[in-house]
């Protein structure tokens, strides 16, 4: 079941926009316009559904939600641009879906930019002129050179699924022996309280680690992601972060009396530690309150951990400061989940 | 050190409810003797189970001292849980272990193993022993109590307790229950049993009749019988539903409560039983019959809760 997550979470949580749907509301008909318009429907981010005259009519379209976009090129576009040497274009978002307007409004500005330059370069054939100089900025991306989404993806949600298993099966495990009145028995037994947690932890850290081991092999098989870090720094990390979760699972265990009441609680954690954890959004853009909840999230520390080692290559020593936090989150956790659970209840 | 197994010594515990404190047991102190099956009979709620959860160191009190061999139940509790067998109310047995992992794990717990104690289980190992590769949630209710029997003796216990082992049980099982019971006993285990049937009570060696917190008797079944002190009759007719109105309505009847096939009517001393049947003639009652009751602790238990 993690191990499906994995393989269809990745593709889903994609940013990458494709298939932007636009309607062309072209009202000059010209050479230009033609060109432009190519250009438009020969890039692969954008659909073109509809080519029209009016704009009602495309606006129709935006209303249905069969498109995202719409450009509006006025009449005389061509012959302005000729003779004013200037001539502007409209166009209009449908922000239902943030995301998907705002990138596409981007994607075709980008388009219409570069048509832009495709035109300046024509004009400038007469010798005399010096051709303008163009900057052009071209980023090179470290790390990650092909900018895949995938490679920063699914190291992340690997984290979660590990988090899944760590925190949140053993919560229940525990509560579940509380609910069918099995705790009782083993409370009259002569067992420790130590002995009985660990019994209980053990299975879930090696748990987590197989999680992880597996899902480790799969990124590789399906997305090829090749750890550029020793997998010995991953685990060693890992291993210490499941400590820190499986505190935070015995925790809950401690305060909920039935399954339902941890299944809500773990939850109610789960969500903030997947939103708050820089897995979709950056922590650096979150505002300060959200960035200092995101500093007491353990999932955070392991994200990064898991994206310095996988993609940079970073080695233990690198992530020390991550490696003292865990730590001191599983000591925290852990102490606080021993004190609080009574073996006499 | 005491010499008793169980010592309970003023106790008393209680839960808060909301905003107020609810009684579950108020100051109760008794002794149960070596190798005896003591019996606390009392309807739901009386306090029987927090008594239990006292004794095999769940539950610390609020007042008082309790002792199982000797040991304290707040201080010692860790001798104490090496020394005793609980089987709770509740089956709280791993279901989805079979019959024989969950005998093998709770021996483990106790650094024992079956072969080891195999004498004193195996009249009961016997009877589930058929099913020993069946999950323990999917065995029938007595055979669910058995093997909950079975778990909490694989440590040879000094003391045995046992809470309600009997409830939701059909009868041949409970018979057969309580045989196994008696067998224990010549191992010199210590038994403290409770159960909410008042015809169970007469099995046990010494009983203590319990209700809301707090102890009503403690005697034999045959002692707290004999201290009926008032004339028990049987009653029966053909309208046995306004017989019962009719008796509960007469003044030289004290008490009148249904009773298997007949009511039991409890009376004055020195009360005419023909006088009594003559004024429910004229009542209209037909196929009127009166015998002397049998005392049960059921009829002990009604005169308590009405002093």
């Amino acid at each position: 079941m993690p191990m499906v997550q994995l393989l269809i979470l990745p593709l889903a949580a994609d940013y990458e926009v494709r298939n932007v749907r636009i309607t062309v509301v072209d009202q000059d008909h010209s050479t230009y316009t033609r060109q432009l318009v190519d250009k438009i429907s020969a890039s692969a981010y954008f659909d073109l559904i509809h080519y029209g005259n009016s704009y009602e009519e495309a606006l129709q379209f935006i209303e249905e939600d069969k498109a995202e976009l719409i450009l509006n090129i006025p009449p005389l576009f061509e012959k302005q641009l000729l003779t004013e040497n200037t001539a502007s274009l409209f166009i209009a978002v449908n922000a239902i879906n943030g995301v998907k307007a705002n990138l596409g409004g981007v994607y075709l500005r980008n388009i219409i930019s570069d048509f832009n330059q495709d035109i300046r370069m024509d004009w400038i054939q007469s010798p005399g002129f010096s051709p303008r100089p163009i900057i052009q900025i071209s980023a090179l991306n470290w790390f990650n050179p092909l900018l895949n989404y995938q490679y920063f993806m699914v190291p992340g949600i690997l984290v979660i699924l590990v988090t899944m298993v760590g925190a949140f099966l053993s919560a229940l495990n525990i509560v579940k022996e509380k609910e069918v009145g099995t705790i009782e028995q083993i409370n009259v037994t002569p067992i420790r309280k130590h002995q009985f947690i660990l019994g209980k932890l053990i299975p879930f850290w090696i748990l987590g680690l197989i999680v992880l081991g597996i899902g480790m092999v799969l990124s590789w098989l399906f997305y090829g992601i090749v750890s550029e870090g020793s997998l010995g720094t991953v685990f060693t990390f890992a291993a210490l972060y499941l400590l820190a979760v499986l505190g935070l699972g015995l925790l809950v265990s401690t305060y909920s009396q039935t399954q339902q009441q941890s299944m809500l609680i773990s939850f109610f954690f789960m969500m903030i530690f997947v939103l708050l954890s820089g897995l979709y959004t950056a922590i650096e853009s979150m505002p300060m309150w959200a960035q200092i909840f995101a500093r007491f999230n353990p999932v955070t520390y392991f994200i990064e951990v898991m994206r310095m080692v996988v993609l940079r290559g970073s080695s233990l020593f690198d992530i020390r400061y991550h490696i003292l936090v865990v730590t001191l989150f599983a000591i925290v956790l852990n102490g606080w989940a021993i004190l609080n659970y009574k073996k006499r209840v | 050190m005491h010499k008793s197994p169980i010592v309970v010594d003023g106790i008393s515990k209680s839960y808060p409810v909301g905003k107020e404190k609810v009684n579950a047991v108020t100051n109760i102190s008794f002794i149960v003797n070596p190798g005896e099956i003591f019996g606390l009979i009392g309807p739901d709620g009386a306090g029987k189970t927090s008594l239990f959860r006292i004794l095999t160191t769940l539950l610390i009190p609020d007042n008082g001292n309790a002792y199982v061999e000797g040991f304290n139940t707040v201080n010692d509790y860790h001798e104490i849980r090496k020394i005793v067998g609980y089987m709770p109310g509740r089956f709280s047995l791993y279901q989805d272990l079979s019959v024989e992992e969950n005998l093998s794990f709770f021996a483990t717990l106790f650094n024992t193993s079956l072969e080891e104690n195999y004498d004193l289980v195996k009249d009961i190992y016997n009877q589930i022993e058929p099913f020993k590769k069946r999950r323990a949630g999917k065995l029938s209710g007595g055979m669910k109590q058995k093997l909950a029997l079975c778990c909490a003796l694989i440590h040879r216990p000094h003391v045995l307790f046992l809470d309600e082992p009997t409830t939701g049980v059909d009868a041949v099982s409970r018979t057969e229950f309580w045989t196994l019971l008696r067998k224990l006993q010549d191992q010199s285990i210590t038994m403290m049993v409770s159960t909410p049937y008042m015809d169970e009570a007469s099995l046990c060696d010494r009983v203590a009749l319990i209700q809301n917190g707090n102890i009503l008797d403690i005697d034999t079944p045959k002692e707290i019988t004999n201290k009926f002190e008032n004339p028990l009759w049987a009653f029966r007719s053909d309208q046995m539903y306004k017989l019962l109105l009719d008796l509960q309505q007469m003044d030289n009847v004290i008490a009148c409560y249904p009773f298997g096939q007949h009511h039991h009517v409890v009376l004055h001393q020195d009360q005419d039983v023909p006088e009594i049947l003559d004024q429910l003639k004229a009542k209209g009652q037909t196929n009127l019959k009166a015998e002397p009751g049998i005392v049960t602790i059921e009829d002990c238990f009604m005169q308590q809760m009405r002093k």
